[in-house]
C-alpha cells in the first residue's frame, strides 16, 4: 500500500425492523450526516463515496445513482460494491483500497438495507446456480443448518452451546442503543423458542433490520489532523470459496480459516487469542460463534463451546465477543459488516460508550456470506509500520 | 467442439423470478401524496442553504447537505423542459395510456427541478419545448404520483 489508512469518523442509524418514516435515500443520509459530524468534516472534504447493499433486496439496481440525495455523492465519484452477507466488509475494503491507492485522501463508506422492503429468501435464491442448487433450494437459513448439524456430528457439540452464545450476544445489546432487539434472554427460552431448522431456533438467529451505517477513512497525511486517535487498518482479508453448495466443507468455514490466517500474517500476530482484544464477528445465528472462532484459531477445533462458557467471550472476559450485540440484534444486510467494522473502530478509537472494551489495542471485523463466505479487517492503535 | 458433445443439444430452464417488495414512502414523499390526494396541491421542499425548490421533495439538499425544512406551493402550471413520445404499445406503459403516449419533463412555477409525467390533450407534432402547461387532477385520487392524471397546454 502506497499510504496507509484510518478510519476517522462513524455513524449509524437507529436500527429498527421498519422504518415507514424514511426511504432509503432518507436512511442512508442519517448514517452520513452523523459520520461527518463524527469526524468534524463537510461533505465537500469527501473525495470519492462506496456504497453497498444487497442485490434485489429493494429492487433498485443502481444504487450508486439512485442514492446521492442520500449519500452526497452528487457530483462525486461514487461507486458500488455489492457482494451479498459480506457487503458491508467489501465496502470498508473498498474504501481501504482507494485510500491506501493513494488516488483519494478521504474516503466515505456506506453499507445500508431496508430488509423491510422485500422477502429475504427470494430475493436471496438469486445468488444460487439457476440450474442446479435453485431447482433444490430450501432457502436462506438451511444453509447455516447444515453447518450446524454438521459441526454437532463433528465435535459433539450441542444446541445449548449455540443458545449460550445467543444469550450472550443478546445481553451485549443491552448496552448498545443502536441496536434493534435490546432484550436480555435465558437458555431455556432460547432452546424453547420456535425451532425454524434443526438445531436453529428463533432466538439463535438474526432478525432483519432496517438501517444504514457510514464510516470516512482518510490516508496517512490527514488521518491525525482530522482525528486525534484514528483507527488504523492493519490489514484486510477476502475469501469468497464456492459456486454450488455441495463445494463447501460443512462443519468449518474455510473462507474464515484462510482469510483469517493471511490477516495474522500481514499483521505479525502469532496468537491472535491473546494479541486481538475485541471481535465484532458477523455472526448470523448463534452456531458461527462456536464454529468460526476456530477457523479464526482463536481455540482449537471443537474448543470453542468450553471456551464460550467459561465466559471468556462475554464482556470483561479475556476477549469479548460482540460488545453490540452482534448480527442476532440488528442485521440490516448491506450496512451489516460495516455496522461490525464501524464498532470495532469506535473500540479503538474509545467512543464505544456502554459497550467500550477497556484498552483496545486490535480488534477484528467481519463480514459473512450465505455463500460461505468471509471478508474481514484487522484494526489497531497503533499506526502499522 | 469435441466428438463427445455430438449430438447434444444444450438444454434451457425457464423460470421467473419472484420477489415482492413494498417500497415505504417516508415522511415526505406522503406528505406531498396527501396534500395532492385531499387537497389537489402541488408541494415542494426549500432549502434553507440555497434556496432551491425540490420537486420530487427531498428530505435533505443534495448539494448543501443540510435538512430541507421549509415546504412551498409550486403552482400547477409550468414549463416543458423537453419530452418524448412512445408509439409502441410496449408493456412498461400502463393499460390506460394509449399510444402515442408522451412525456414530458416539466418545471412547474415556483419549482427549480423538473417532474417526469404525461402530456396530453395534444398531438405529438403540437408539442414544442417552452410550451405551457397545467395540470389535469384524476377524480378518484389514490395518493400517488398518478393522482395528476396529466398535463395539457394552457390555452
Amino acid at each position: 500500500m502506497a499510504k496507509r489508512v484510518a478510519i476517522v469518523g462513524t455513524g449509524q442509524t437507529f436500527h429498527k425492523s421498519h422504518r415507514p418514516d424514511v426511504n432509503g435515500q432518507e436512511l442512508i443520509n442519517e448514517a452520513v450526516v452523523k459520520a461527518l459530524a463524527d469526524a468534524n468534516l463537510k461533505m465537500k472534504d469527501i473525495d470519492a463515496i462506496v456504497i453497498g447493499n444487497m442485490d434485489h433486496f429493494e429492487g433498485i439496481n443502481y444504487v450508486d445513482c439512485w442514492s446521492v440525495d442520500g449519500s452526497g455523492g452528487t457530483m462525486k465519484p461514487i461507486i458500488k460494491l455489492t457482494t451479498g452477507g459480506t457487503t458491508g466488509c467489501t465496502v470498508a475494503i473498498g474504501g481501504y483500497h482507494l485510500v491506501g491507492s493513494g488516488m483519494f485522501d478521504k474516503v466515505l463508506v456506506i453499507g445500508w438495507e431496508k430488509n423491510s422492503e422485500s422477502d429475504t429468501t427470494g430475493a436471496i435464491t438469486t445468488a444460487f446456480d439457476p440450474v442446479w442448487d435453485r431447482q433444490v433450494f430450501a432457502g436462506a437459513i438451511s444453509g447455516l443448518a447444515a453447518e450446524a448439524q454438521a459441526y454437532i456430528a463433528r465435535y459433539g457439540a450441542t444446541d445449548r452451546d449455540g443458545a449460550r452464545v445467543s444469550v450472550r450476544d443478546r445481553k451485549h445489546a443491552m448496552n448498545n442503543p443502536y441496536a434493534q432487539l435490546r432484550k436480555e434472554v435465558t437458555l431455556e427460552e432460547v432452546l424453547a423458542s420456535p425451532m425454524l431448522a434443526d438445531p436453529i431456533h428463533l432466538l439463535d438467529v438474526c432478525p432483519r433490520s432496517d438501517g444504514a451505517c457510514a464510516v470516512i477513512m482518510a490516508s496517512e497525511d490527514t488521518a491525525e489532523k482530522i482525528c486525534p486517535k484514528p483507527d488504523w487498518i492493519w490489514a484486510t482479508a477476502a475469501r469468497h470459496t464456492y459456486s454450488y453448495l455441495g463445494d463447501a466443507d460443512f462443519g468449518r468455514l474455510t473462507s474464515m480459516k484462510e482469510g483469517s490466517q493471511e490477516l495474522w500474517k500481514k499483521a505479525g500476530i502469532k496468537e491472535p487469542r491473546k494479541e486481538v482484544d475485541v471481535i465484532e464477528l458477523y455472526q448470523p445465528y448463534s452456531f458461527g460463534g462456536l464454529i468460526w472462532i476456530e477457523d479464526m484459531g482463536i481455540v482449537g477445533p471443537g474448543e470453542a463451546p468450553r471456551y464460550i462458557w467459561d465466559g471468556n467471550t462475554d464482556m470483561g472476559g479475556e476477549l469479548p465477543i460482540n460488545p453490540s450485540g452482534g448480527v442476532i440484534a440488528t442485521n440490516p444486510i448491506g450496512a451489516t459488516g460495516l455496522i461490525r467494522c464501524a464498532e470495532a473502530a469506535m473500540q479503538v478509537m474509545g467512543k464505544a460508550e456502554g459497550r467500550q472494551v477497556p484498552d483496545v489495542n486490535f480488534a477484528f471485523s467481519s463480514g459473512f456470506g450465505g455463500c460461505f463466505w468471509t471478508d474481514m479487517i484487522l484494526h489497531g492503535k497503533k499506526k502499522p509500520k | 467442439m469435441s466428438d463427445q458433445f455430438q449430438g447434444i443439444a444444450p438444454m434451457v430452464y425457464q423460470s421467473k423470478i419472484n420477489v415482492p417488495y413494498s417500497w415505504w414512502a417516508g415522511d415526505t414523499a406522503t406528505r406531498f401524496f396527501v396534500a395532492l390526494r385531499d387537497e389537489k396541491k402541488i408541494t415542494a421542499t426549500k432549502c434553507g442553504t440555497c434556496g432551491k425548490v425540490f420537486l420530487p421533495p427531498r428530505k435533505a439538499c443534495p448539494l448543501c447537505f443540510t435538512a430541507n425544512v421549509e415546504w412551498v406551493n409550486v403552482s400547477d402550471e409550468g414549463t416543458v423542459l423537453t419530452f418524448s413520445v412512445a408509439r409502441r404499445q410496449l408493456a412498461a406503459i400502463p393499460h390506460d395510456r394509449k399510444i402515442p403516449v408522451i412525456w414530458g419533463l416539466i418545471k412547474l412555477d415556483g419549482a427549480d427541478t423538473a417532474i417526469l409525467h404525461y402530456l396530453d390533450e395534444v398531438k405529438p407534432e403540437d408539442v414544442i419545448i417552452g410550451m405551457r402547461v397545467k395540470a389535469v387532477f384524476s377524480e378518484t385520487r389514490k395518493g400517488t404520483i398518478r393522482d395528476i392524471s396529466h398535463f395539457k397546454p394552457v390555452k
